[in-house]
């Protein structure tokens, strides 16, 4: 019998003593972190605290120093694992000379995933009014949507998601997070960064990264709690400064 | 590899090229124009226009999609879209055979129009048949294509791309035996000759077009623009990385 209560628990994602070098700089430093399945977890840090790269090496397309990455119970970066993980990185990886749903489609194809699939996800990031136009024409905010649609395409069970909502409007922002949990109600995972601590509060665990190190884990609560700071911004403060005491 | 994956590839950089019309006129009109100037240069010495006017219209595609090829791929490897695929369940050998088979699209269709001008309208004579002369186009495209592609991997922005057209091209197109018989070139020259790809190229349409020659030498320059065609794009497949610092 498999136990499914037992694989709903165990985390998506595992990573032990990870160690990343860009040249001769240390960007992660034995970093050791789990990421539960089904819930939504925000990795929270300052520009250059090594977020992406971190979100890199889970993807496989980081050269990684040291250190082992478990991905949904395979090594990081194995085939496999190119059909179940979607993938948003922080610049948007799309083309500028095509279609909103060309773009899409051309994923979609390659995930092997059915032409209304791009439809769902068009719908999820609000862009079906857009579908026809192309990339290049549209704003900063509706670009963004697009390459984190290219993410959702194929219905993968792992979404890692590189500050999928810098630089939209508060409604939206409030849209899309509602999106990620309710994703992560259907049963899928989400690491999702963000340099903004207000945006902690929609997740429902935390990695809180600085200079490639953690810093804090936990709920939105106990991260409160361990810092006796009720604003988040001021929680992470206080951890950093416990960290240099 | 996947047919699936390479199709949809193709697909995508056909739409691409459709989304930019002007591109795609230049690519099919500027041969027709260039060999209709040869021919009035010509005009009095119309021997000159029937030696180089055949090989010319296989060597056109080769230098279009010489130049098309690297500074698409440089934008793929700059913009990050190839971060994107590489984390998608695409072999690189996908990505390389739908760039191939779409240009090689385009490519037919450049050497049928400027065959079609050039034999129909401008009295250009060939002793081999003239579908020959369009197979041998789409073959040199190809070759074009691997070696833009190779060589794109050395360029960090759009310039030096465009440069690499000076210095890889030009000399090859002196010295493959088009404006000087290589017999009568200096030896070292000569020897220079005997390892550049375009020696062999201009050397089959040669024969195909001037002679009517489809001997043992015109196998070995098949043999030849296959062969460095192959090694090209095995080497430029390597260049392309899963996993990037």
């Amino acid at each position: 019998m498999v136990d499914y209560r037992l694989m709903a628990t165990s985390p998506s994602i595992v990573v032990d003593g990870l160690r990343v070098l860009r040249g001769s700089v240390i960007v992660l430093d034995e970093l050791s972190l789990e990421v539960a399945s089904g819930r939504v977890t925000g990795l929270l840090g300052p520009s250059g605290s090594g977020k992406t790269t971190l979100m890199r090496a889970i993807v496989g397309v980081q050269i990684v120093e040291s250190g082992a990455i478990t991905v949904l119970g395979k090594s990081a970066g194995t085939p496999p694992l190119r059909w179940k993980v979607g993938y948003m990185t922080q610049n948007p990886a799309v083309y500028g000379d095509l279609t909103v749903r060309e773009n899409l489609r051309y994923f979609a194809r390659i995930l092997d995933a059915a032409p209304e699939s791009v439809d769902e996800v068009l719908e999820t990031v609000a862009m079906t009014p857009f579908a026809g136009r192309v990339v290049n024409r549209l704003s900063g905010g509706q670009l963004a949507r697009v390459s984190l649609a290219t993410a959702l395409v194929g219905n993968p069970e792992l979404l890692v998601l590189d500050e999928p909502t810098v630089g939209l409007d508060p409604v939206l922002r409030r849209d899309l997070w509602k999106a990620f949990n309710e994703l992560a109600e259907s049963g899928k995972t989400l690491l999702v960064s963000s340099h903004v601590m207000d945006e902690a509060d929609h997740c429902h665990d935390l990695l809180l990264l600085r200079e490639g190190k953690l810093v804090a884990t936990g709920t939105p609560a106990s991260v409160r709690q361990q810092s006796g700071k009720q604003d988040l911004d001021e929680a992470f403060l206080a951890l950093i400064n416990e960290e240099v005491a | 590899m996947s047919f699936r994956a390479t199709f949809a590839t193709a697909v995508r950089v056909l739409n691409q090229l459709r989304r930019d019309p002007r591109t795609l006129a230049l690519l099919l009109f500027v041969p027709v124009g260039l060999v209709f100037l040869l021919e009035q240069l010509f005009a009095d010495r119309r021997e000159v226009f029937q030696q180089i006017g055949g090989p010319l219209l296989g060597l056109f595609p080769l230098i279009a999609m010489f130049l098309v090829t690297s500074i698409t791929m440089l934008r793929e490897r700059v913009s990050g879209t190839l971060e994107r695929l590489m984390a998608l369940p695409l072999a690189k050998l996908d990505i390389l055979a739908g760039y191939a088979l779409a240009f090689a699209l385009v490519a037919a269709l450049q050497a049928i129009l400027v065959s079609i001008v050039a034999f129909g309208f401008l009295g250009l004579d060939t002793q081999g048949p003239s579908w020959a002369v369009v197979l041998l186009a789409v073959s040199n495209a190809i070759l074009g294509m691997s070696l833009g592609l190779f060589v794109s991997a050395f360029a960090r922005t759009e310039f030096q791309a465009i440069q690499f057209m000076p210095a890889f091209i030009f000399p090859q197109i002196l010295l493959c035996g088009l404006f000087t018989p290589r017999s009568q070139m200096a030896s070292w020259m000569r020897g220079i000759s005997n390892v550049l790809p375009f020696t062999y190229a201009y050397d089959a349409l040669y024969r195909a077009t001037k002679l009517g020659a489809f001997d043992g030498r015109f196998a070995l320059d098949l043999t030849v623009t296959v062969g460095v065609t192959v090694l090209a794009l095995a080497l430029g497949a390597s260049t392309l990385r899963r996993r990037t610092g």
